[in-house]
């Protein structure tokens, strides 16, 4: 089936960008939860500005802004992909910053007071009992992200929907029913997907939450 | 940037950005609704209902709200329910929103103590007034924080309506980009028109939070 190509293309966005964002969230998420209050706001800002805008609006600054203003070509793909990674890497980076100060202070003492240091104390003991309480949160953040990939059609990336589309207009004539069977389709094929995820994360919260 | 350009065509934006409120306030509204109906099926304990309200939470939250549009749009009406893109932009954004909702009021609901019932109905309230007395003023409460959140969603969700042929602000965003070539000022007045929007609806929503939680504590 056709739509098998586009929905490759829909998880390529998604997996990519989940990638960056779990090691970009990670990394941030540590440098977040330090002490320093300058950088708490800085990353506090970020995540902000990020957030209040609806994902489409940030698609639209990169395929048809940034790329002008700059005066390069950037593909709908690639600024799918930057979306969604920077996006993620500051969802992933609150994620991660919950977890670690939820994590009582004596864990910090008792590894320093082991001699550990700083880089130490985060690798081996603090990163390992935070993974606990992020991943439900994390879970739950990949399928957000699968469902909102869906709206990348809109910069014209040739996804599932597109190709969704492209079969409809193919057979408008041959198969009035297209339409109906084939969004139909495409709503089971995200839910068969995001279903299981969600499920995961529900569990490992009430295990691990 | 040409600020006469965005002189001449703001009126265009504001009449986009009151048709995203409209959109948003209906929807909001429908989900808040469906999301009590969806907490008192489980109140009552009305068997036969509860694995429909559950199917019904499931499939809405696991599908992006751009297909259940399209399919709201292009294949319902191959069935013969014709609805106007406007209806099925409410009518897509109270389905995704009610089952945010249903979670935030079931939340809710759960965190009632059953001593609170059990006082309530010592007392002598009968079922209904239990639930419109007792539950949801309380739940309500809890279930606040996570209610603001759905309610910054779904507005940002109204984002993609143009899809089914409504001219909201990315509509009207992307008309200007591919008429005129204005696209500094076509993305500026939109970043501006969605800060307008969600900015103080988000600061009105924490402020009624600290308000409420003052309240109670």
């Amino acid at each position: 089936m056709r739509l098998g190509g586009g929905l490759i293309v829909s998880l390529e966005i998604s997996i990519i960008s989940i990638v960056i964002s779990v090691f970009g969230g990670l990394f941030m998420g540590v440098l977040m939860s330090s002490k320093n209050k300058f950088i708490y706001w800085i990353c506090k800002i970020c995540l902000e500005i990020v957030r209040i805008m609806p994902t489409i609006v940030w698609l639209f600054i990169f395929y048809f802004g940034v790329s002008r203003a700059l005066g390069l070509h950037i593909s709908a793909f690639a600024a799918s992909l930057l979306v969604f990674s920077v996006w993620g890497v500051f969802e992933m980076m609150d994620i991660v910053r919950g977890a670690i100060t939820s994590i009582p202070k004596h864990q910090f003492e008792s590894a320093s007071s082991l001699g550990l240091n700083k880089a130490q104390i985060y690798i081996y003991v603090i990163i390992p009992l935070a993974m606990r309480r992020l991943v439900p949160g994390a879970v739950n953040l990949l399928s957000r992200m699968i469902k909102t990939t869906s709206i990348v059609v809109l910069i014209g990336v040739v996804e599932v929907v597109k190709v969704g589309q492209q079969i409809i207009e193919n057979h408008v004539f041959t198969n009035n029913m297209a339409p109906f069977w084939i969004y139909g389709f495409i709503f089971f094929l995200y839910f068969i997907i995001c279903y299981p995820i969600s499920k995961l994360s529900k569990r490992l919260e009430e295990r691990w939450g | 940037m040409d600020f006469e350009f965005i002189a001449e065509f703001y009126p265009m934006y504001i009449k986009a950005g009151i048709l995203t409120l409209k959109l948003a306030f209906y929807g909001i509204l429908i989900s808040i609704i469906i999301g009590i109906l969806c907490m008192a099926t489980k109140f009552y304990k009305i068997k036969f209902l509860n694995p429909i309200v559950d199917g019904y939470v499931e499939l809405s939250r696991n599908t992006p709200l751009l297909i259940q549009l399209f399919f709201l749009y292009y294949g319902l009406p191959k069935l013969g329910i014709s609805l106007s893109s406007f209806s099925c932009a409410v009518i897509g954004l109270a389905f995704l929103g009610g089952s945010y909702m249903a979670e935030s009021f079931r939340l809710g609901f759960e965190s009632v103590k059953r001593s609170q019932l059990e006082a309530g109905l010592s007392v002598g309230l009968n079922q209904n007034q239990l639930l419109m007395y007792v539950i949801l003023p309380q739940a309500f409460g809890v279930a606040l924080p996570s209610i603001s959140a759905n309610i910054i969603f779904l507005l940002k969700e109204t984002s993609i309506v143009s899809i089914v042929a409504l001219a909201d602000l990315v509509y009207v965003a992307k008309d200007i980009i591919g008429l005129y070539y204005m696209t500094d000022e076509a993305l500026f007045m939109l970043v501006i028109s969605y800060l307008i929007i969600i900015l103080p609806t988000s600061l009105l929503l924490t402020w009624l939070e600290k308000r409420m939680k003052r309240a109670r504590s």
